[in-house]
């Protein structure tokens, strides 16, 4: 919350020093208009997916946090949820879907089977999504609990405020250093 | 509806041989017959539903390969269990049954992909879980749980990630309960966790 409160101070405005003009930084505006509109990409692939409902239902109500935009088009989501999990035969689309949203983008991890394999150390199952995609936020839990979603979710917003350089990086196509290895 | 036993069965089909049950009427049926015993199951006494089939891999035990399945008649409520021996236990075959019960596609599909059981007369034998260029039929019980390095059938993300389908770690598993000691000992910790993929076994 440290990083909201100082963009929060950083864009403050007092009519009577600065009459219509707010000075502040480019990243600070840019990053803090990014975290309020995050459109997830819902990539139900299991049971979390269901808890993933939950929070865009009316009790967990992600709502609050402007992430309420689910997208199923790849094109128009910036933070790919995925929930449940992957195979080997599904991970060709999850990255060629990745591949496809527009910078700048985010990959959220949630529950054990996207984040590790989970449960499922078998022959069929992705050891973790981190191996093809690259993930900004782990959520742990089989499956985790909507609170511990938007849980989350916040602290991805955290992690956009805290961002430097956005506008520049994203309008030349670098806006993040995609570099996943495999392990094992 | 009468139930069927399995001593009428036995008495109207001379191939076949009873099977012991705790549940159903069952019975062994040699491969060669297997259709002519379906459609007669289906056409005359009733068993008009193909519930499942299950391929049946017997490890040392010689016919190998089987293949088991549930018929189910929905007039007079009975469920039937056949085994169907596949003759072959290097290359396991039995006669598909998709031209009489539809309901055995993709339940063929599956026994073919996870245990290697040719069905022969399918319209689409294909794979229907692993990916058509996977080389392992992973139910079998030579196959490791962890599975075998093997390519992941996209070019395209081979390219950007260089990953493989590598062998799971274990960890010091698989974490399954065995039956038939205590609990203390029989349950998953009570297992050798001291080793893992970055620490071998002593």
């Amino acid at each position: 919350m440290s990083n909201n409160a100082a963009a929060a101070s950083e864009i403050a405005y007092d009519s009577k020093i600065e009459g219509e003009i707010i000075v502040t930084r480019a990243d600070a505006v840019v990053n803090w208009l990014r975290a309020n509109s995050v459109w997830p990409m819902p990539m139900g692939l299991a049971c979390c997916a269901i808890e993933l409902m939950a929070a865009g239902g009316s009790r967990f109500d992600i709502a609050r946090f402007g992430m309420e935009v689910m997208r199923f088009s790849p094109r128009q989501s910036d933070c790919m949820i995925v929930a449940g999990t992957v195979t080997y035969k599904m991970a060709e689309v999850v990255r060629r879907i990745y591949d496809q949203m527009a910078e700048p983008k985010w990959v959220v991890a949630m529950g054990a089977c996207a984040s590790s394999g989970g449960m499922y150390r078998s022959y069929a199952t992705l050891q973790g999504v981190d191996r093809i995609v690259p993930v900004d936020v782990y959520i742990s839990g089989c499956p985790p609990r909507p609170e511990a979603l938007l849980d989350g979710m916040l602290l991805l917003q955290e992690k956009i405020h805290s961002e430097r350089n956005s506008v520049r990086d994203t309008f030349k196509g670098r806006h993040r250093i995609i570099d996943t290895k495999v392990v094992g | 509806m009468s139930q069927l036993t399995q001593a009428d069965l036995l008495a109207k089909f001379p191939f076949l041989t009873a099977r012991a049950s705790l549940d159903y009427v069952a019975v062994n049926t040699p491969a060669d017959k297997l259709v002519e015993l379906a459609r007669t199951l289906r056409d005359e006494l009733g068993f008009d539903v193909l519930t499942d089939l299950a391929g049946m891999d017997w490890d040392k035990a010689a016919p190998r390969f089987s293949v088991v399945y549930h018929f189910y008649g929905s007039t007079s409520k009975q469920f039937l269990r056949v085994n169907c021996a596949a003759p072959d236990d290097t290359a396991p075959s039995v006669p598909s049954l998709t031209g009489l019960y539809p309901s055995a596609d993709w339940h063929e599909r599956e026994a073919y992909d996870l245990m290697g059981i040719r069905f022969e007369g399918h319209p689409d034998l294909r794979r229907i879980l692993m990916w058509d260029s996977y080389p392992f039929h992973p139910l079998r019980k030579e196959f490791p749980l962890a599975g075998i390095d093997t390519p992941v059938p996209s070019a395209d993300l081979i390219e950007a990630t260089g990953i493989h389908a590598a062998p799971a770690p274990m960890a010091g598993g698989p974490f399954v309960s065995s039956c038939g000691t205590t609990l203390a000992s029989g349950e998953p910790r009570a297992l050798d966790q001291s080793w893992n993929e970055s620490k071998p076994k002593a």
